[in-house]
């Protein structure tokens, strides 16, 4: 028993992850929050999608379920499991029943290695990049096989537009990662370590999206659209064009199985997201890591998070008060202003000095997913469609020689810069 | 500091049972008759082989190894059976009548292994105890990128560039190929 205590205890004062220091205790524990705040931030995001593509439109889109429509993804989540899972006669039924675990085991495996902060990710790898661009691939295998599975036209062709597309965007989207590899390079060692990067931004003082203005944006900005392709949204979501392809790869698919291809779909996004945050945004940095140090500096943004949350209970509150006087409309005022609290708690838990340190590293990242989930979101609610043609041309034509030509630039820029470097120290 | 020592992955347990998954791949990849099926064993198997270069403490080669083999050729492969019609598939048949042939190369080759095995390993162990490895995990990238490119210990980089231009060779013939005017 006392063993057991200590061994607990013994990864409490490491500055390692858990994966590193070899703690199966606490990288149990940290394989179960991830999936946990995945799973929540997927409902989140389903609920917030909906909400934000229709205030864009000037509609209110679900508010019936609860309060402002809050419990709709729970009602839907219900409906999908309650829902009968129809095998198609003739489809091919073992390949059809595997082809989504796939498409999970790819989106949520990737998660082992993506970077809260310095000591929160479940586990540091030498090749972790590699790791997450490897295993994020393999989830086209997965979309390729459910619609070859399905046996029927328009999976078959969804598949095969998203086969090509995954492929081709897979190309410029390495050049740009190697780019930001190659910039870790510049001080130290190059690394492919999530953590080994973030601290490479740390070290040199500037977001990579920043370095060698503009060889750094311009990296981003490939990245930024390549992932938005690789995960088949819009607008390159020609995969499950609904207009052409009624729901693409995934047509024959029905209740728990459609549900896992939901769920895929949204952590991939936020594991891309991940991968951009970490190699050019400064991962779990807060903004001005070393412009604006010291104790005063530390403190004011480490209350941030706490703000935020309280700043999201008085929005709620706010609502609160304005929700019908009906009675009808009681029940709905309760949970709404119950929510609220909620969040109230989880901000002022948020100022406790010793939550605080811990949790702000976990809060600048995800603040930074968020923004992009934001961004995916706005993509879909104004950008059209693009053309089979049009998409490839994007990627081969445009991106990919921006890639190359990118690639080549970075390493001029940064061999000229360590040699006047050398020079300088010689000089001196 | 930590009362539980670090397990480490190269355990016989794991080299079994990543062994066993090869195979059994292997052996579905040539049994299977739908020529989609064949190319989820090839994954599976081609899975495993990385997860014994994760063994020999090569992360950068297993990384590799999952890109391109299992991300990016065999997707390839799905492409081009896919367009296929399943119709056609089920008829083919996989085997042909050589079976003489056949059993004469299998032996050969597994005379040669066990001939390989026998003599490389006389007075080795095949899982050395804990403790005797000291292969840093942390510096594969490094060491294959020395090995590869460095000024003075870069002695692969001949064969590198050559296996590089061999495969720029073939993209342009595929090219020149499939295209009727250029």
């Amino acid at each position: 028993m006392h063993d057991i205590t200590l061994y607990i205890e013994s990864y409490l004062d490491s500055n390692q992850t858990p994966g590193t220091a070899g703690n199966f205790f606490w990288a149990t524990v940290y394989i179960l929050l991830v999936f946990v705040g995945l799973s929540i931030a997927v409902i989140a995001m389903n609920w917030l999608e909906r909400k934000i593509l229709a205030h864009m439109q000037v509609r209110l889109g679900p508010m019936r379920v609860g309060p402002h429509g809050l419990l709709q993804p729970i009602a839907d989540a219900l409906k999908l499991l309650l829902k009968e899972d129809i095998i198609p006669a003739e489809a091919d039924a073992t390949v059809f029943w595997i082809a989504p675990f796939i498409v999970v085991l790819a989106a949520f495996t990737v998660f082992v290695v993506v970077p809260f902060g310095p000591t929160h990710a479940i586990t540091d790898m030498n090749i972790g990049i590699l790791f997450m661009l490897g295993v994020s691939s393999l989830s086209v295998l997965g979309i390729v096989t459910a619609g070859w599975a399905s046996n029927s036209h328009y999976p078959l062709i969804g598949a095969l537009r998203s086969s090509a597309q995954m492929v081709s965007y897979e190309v410029a989207m390495g050049l740009a990662v190697v780019s930001a590899i190659m910039m870790t390079s510049l001080n130290d060692h190059g690394t492919l370590s999530m953590i080994g990067i973030v601290e490479a931004q740390l070290a040199q003082g500037r977001w990579f999206i920043f370095k060698f203005f503009p060889l750094g944006l311009i990296a981003f900005g490939i990245f930024a659209i390549a992932m938005v392709a690789e995960t088949n949204r819009a607008p390159f979501d020609l995969p499950e064009a609904e207009s052409e392809l009624t729901a693409g790869f995934h047509t024959e698919y029905s209740g728990f199985r459609w549900s896992l291809f939901f769920l895929a779909e949204y952590s991939a996004m936020i594991a891309v997201s991940s991968i951009a945050v970490t190699l050019w945004l400064g991962g779990w940095l807060r903004p001005f890591p070393n412009a604006l140090k010291g104790p005063t500096a530390d403190l004011v943004f480490s209350l941030i998070p706490g703000i935020t949350f309280l700043f999201l209970a008085a929005m709620t509150f706010y609502s609160t008060v304005r929700m019908p006087k009906h009675p009808l409309f009681r029940v709905q005022t309760l949970g709404l202003a119950g929510f609220g609290v909620v969040l109230a708690v989880i901000g002022l838990i948020l100022f406790i000095p010793g939550v605080r340190v811990r949790v702000q590293d976990v809060f600048w990242f995800s603040a930074k997913v968020a923004g992009f989930m934001y961004l995916y979101i706005w993509y879909r609610g104004t950008f059209p469609r693009y053309r089979f043609d049009q998409l490839m041309k994007v990627g081969w034509k445009v991106l990919l020689p921006t890639g190359l030509a990118l690639l080549i630039l970075t390493a001029i820029v940064g061999m000229r810069t360590e040699l006047l470097a050398d020079l300088q120290g010689a000089w001196r | 500091m930590n009362p539980i020592p670090n397990p480490p992955v190269a355990t016989p347990f794991f080299f079994y049972l990543l062994a066993f998954v090869m195979i059994v791949g292997g052996i579905l990849v040539i049994t299977r008759k739908n020529a989609v099926h064949s190319a989820m064993a090839l994954i599976t198997t081609l899975l495993a082989q990385s997860g014994l270069y994760l063994m020999l403490y090569a992360p950068f080669v297993a990384g590799v190894q999952i890109i391109l083999y299992a991300g990016g050729i065999m997707v390839l492969f799905l492409f081009v059976i896919m367009l296929i019609s399943i119709e056609r598939q089920v008829k083919e048949r996989p085997f042909n009548k050589q079976w003489v042939v056949g059993i004469a190369a299998a032996a050969a080759l597994g005379g040669l292994f066990i001939a390989v095995y026998t003599t490389t390993t006389q007075g080795k162990v095949l899982f050395p105890p804990v403790g005797r490895l000291s292969y840093v995990e942390s510096g594969n990238t490094q060491s294959i990128a020395t090995l590869l490119f460095d000024r003075h210990l870069g002695t692969y980089m001949f064969s590198f560039e050559i296996a590089s231009l061999l495969l720029l060779v073939a993209i342009i013939g595929a090219v020149v190929m499939a295209k009727k005017r250029i």
